[in-house]
């Protein structure tokens, strides 16, 4: 009885074992937008892009029989959702945060739309790595499946933070956010700097969609996300836009959204959906004690809406 | 000082004149969304045509759905009702340059306060009852937007972030009391709360099916469109979203004007909420997230965030909404082709922003 062993551990193993779970989309959508807030343009429709991430990727995996070019074309999918975001923004007077909106509404939408014959069908799912194969007990093989997208993620974040310090991109990126107008004196095109920012970050944001649908919880609903793409924006205004305490922040979040399911796993059921929602009240708690009205955020892009 | 004078008598008869010169920013007002509504429709229309299906039959049965009958009229203006409440819960800040997304937030708690109070005062008069979840439904709902405008006066936490952070938080509150401690033993495979009662239930308006909502809700957009821009309050709110440096210096105090919009808005979408309990439902549950908060910030941004325009604006995505059954029926189109729609529309609208004061012959000149 290798269950009865491990008694009240069942609770911390399983949210270490969601945290490296559920933290993958939170963790795909902060880098994503990381970059784009970084290149001073908020895009808020990434929740959006998530939606029709998962259901073009389970869509592509489906028919092709392929997940990973499900996964890319989730990716292509959110890159056009980018760039269709950075062309309405960089009309005049085109307001990015409402346009975020309208985004995350149109995406949504079009995935429900899209995606209504792939509810029924089963979609070959990504495969994950066994690292729990030293071991005899069920959970904590359970928790060390691991994901293969979570580790290019994992990796992806020290990556960011050494192409934004030392790279030229990311310079230029930073030199749009901080100032189009150094960055239009040294001659470059900061709509275009900001273009491909978003493009990149929806590209991402896309990526984190395809595991919602291929790999945990592997299915294509129309509940599949509920404001994981949101928080993961609120996400990178307290991890300071840096791209190494996003990867932690992502993990966070996801120890606590898997709390809930941990806690019913051991009989505990009152508060079930009080549990679910950790992650938001573990948001607002965090934005609330790290947000000042006195002065901006340090790290903040000076250009970014959202903090002026 | 003489010279001024003369200069602003010259100045008066430099004005533009004739019809397109006085009124060539209102016309903007109204062409310009109306062109993006039409530019949306024909893009949906493209969509559809994708899918095989006829625009033109697109068109008609959308028409015939949302406008065509007095039976889908009634059905278009039972929408309207809370679409009118929960857009004035995102015109109403826009007072003051903020951008509040949590209107189904506020809907979902205004509706378990209504709900709790009906269910407290079992044997009270319908009338007070009505009242009474009026009053709860407006405080909750009000309470909670305002937390979104504390939290950003206080603690320069982004509104719009927090809002709908609010949102998920409303929803696990109401799936976690209507699951539990007010969970009726006898609702099985919907957890819901015990009904208000059919006596206080708020009814039709006499000869037609559509609730007393509809009043309620065109009642608090005139109020705000009034309270906007014809009071001194309201002035104020403009200033300071105008300019807030501004509003400080003539000594308004900002943060009082956020706390009350905030709470005035949150208080339209909780009574939204009351509404959808005591006219629909008849109860709470998880039915009533059904997204008109979130179509709600499309009309407020439809409408420019004009709490006026808000009702007609309101009254055409309620037709839209309502012809998504018939186009489920007729044409076989899934029911999120509604959605589909409305965002193309937004994105349209928000693009059209643009276009103000660059349409030539709407400036007078040649």
């Amino acid at each position: 009885m290798a269950d009865a062993s491990i008694g009240l551990w069942t609770v911390p193993l399983a949210v270490f074992g969601g945290a490296i779970r559920v933290s993958t989309p939170f963790l795909f959508v902060s880098l994503g937008e990381c970059i784009t807030e970084r290149s001073g343009r908020i895009n808020l429709g990434l929740e959006g892009t998530l939606v029709m991430g998962a259901m073009s990727a389970y869509g592509i995996s489906y028919l092709s029989g392929s997940p990973w070019l499900g996964v890319l074309a989730a990716g292509l999918t959110g890159a056009m959702l980018g760039a269709l975001h950075a062309g309405i923004c960089s009309l005049p007077r085109v307001n990015d945060i409402a346009v975020g909106i309208a985004l995350m509404l149109f995406g949504t939408g079009l995935a429900f739309f899209l995606g209504k014959p792939l509810i029924e069908p089963t979609a070959p799912r990504l495969p994950a790595i066994d690292f729990g194969w030293w071991s005899n007990i069920p959970q904590l093989k359970a928790a060390l499946r691991i994901n293969v997208l979570f580790l290019f993620g994992v990796a992806l974040a020290p990556v960011l933070y050494w192409a934004f310090r030392t790279t030229r991109w990311g310079l230029l990126i930073r030199t749009a956010g901080e100032s189009s107008d150094a960055a239009r004196a040294m001659g470059h095109s900061v709509l275009l700097i900001r273009l491909r920012a978003t493009m990149v970050g929806g590209f991402l944001a896309g990526i984190g969609g395809s595991f919602l649908s291929l790999f945990y919880p592997g299915s294509w609903n129309e509940g599949l996300s509920s404001g994981q793409g949101i928080t993961a924006v609120a996400l990178v205004i307290f991890a300071r836009w840096d791209p190494m305490l996003c990867l932690w922040a992502s993990l966070a979040f996801g120890g606590a959204a898997a709390l809930g399911p941990a806690l019913q796993s051991v009989g505990v059921t009152f508060g079930y959906h009080l549990f679910n929602a950790a992650p938001y009240f573990l948001t607002l708690a965090i934005m609330i004690i790290t947000c000042s009205p006195k002065r901006t955020l340090t790290g903040a892009p000076a250009e970014l809406s959202i903090t002026r | 000082m003489t010279s001024e004078v003369a200069d602003s008598v010259e100045a008066a008869a430099a004005a533009p004149t004739g019809f397109l010169g006085r009124h060539g920013a209102t016309i903007e007002y109204i062409l310009i969304p109306g062109a993006a509504l039409a530019g949306a429709l024909v893009v949906f229309g493209i969509f559809v045509a994708l899918f095989g299906k006829n625009p033109l039959d697109l068109y008609f049965y959308m028409y015939q759905g949302a406008f065509g009958t007095w039976f889908s009229w009634q059905n278009t203006l039972t929408r309207a009702a809370p679409l009118i409440l929960t857009a004035l819960c995102t015109a109403l800040p826009a007072q003051l340059g903020m951008v509040i997304i949590g209107g189904e937030g506020a809907l979902l708690i205004g509706a378990l306060s209504a709900t709790s109070m009906a269910l407290a005062m079992p044997s009270a008069p319908p009338l007070a009852v009505q009242f009474a979840m009026a009053a709860a439904g407006m405080t909750g709902g009000g309470l909670w937007i305002m937390l979104s405008g504390g939290l950003r006066q206080y603690r320069g936490v982004n509104e719009t972030i927090s809002s709908l952070l609010l949102v998920y938080v409303a929803l696990a509150i109401l799936n976690h009391l209507v699951e539990g401690p007010m969970r009726d033993p006898a609702s099985l495979n919907k957890p819901s709360t015990r009904e208000i009662g059919a006596a206080n239930m708020i009814g039709s308006i006499p000869g037609t099916e559509v609730h007393w909502g509809l009043v309620f809700g065109v009642i608090a957009a005139i109020a705000c469109y009034v309270l906007i821009y014809h009071t001194t309050f309201g002035f104020a709110a403009r200033v300071a979203g105008g300019n807030i440096r501004a509003a400080k210096i003539v000594g308004l105090s900002v943060g009082n004007l956020i706390l009350t919009i905030c709470f005035l808005a949150g208080s339209c979408a909780g009574l939204a909420g009351m509404v959808e309990v005591a006219a629909v439902q008849g109860r709470t549950n998880a039915n009533l997230a059904a997204g008109y908060g979130f179509t709600g910030i499309l009309v407020a941004f439809l409408a420019r965030q004009n709490p006026l325009a808000v009702i007609p604006v309101a009254i055409l995505i309620g037709g839209i909404g309502a012809s998504g059954g018939l186009l489920q029926r007729r044409l076989g189109l899934p029911d999120a082709s509604v959605l589909v729609l409305q965002g193309i529309i937004f994105v349209f609208v928000l693009a059209s922003d643009a276009l103000y004061g660059r349409i030539g012959f709407l400036k007078g000149k040649p």
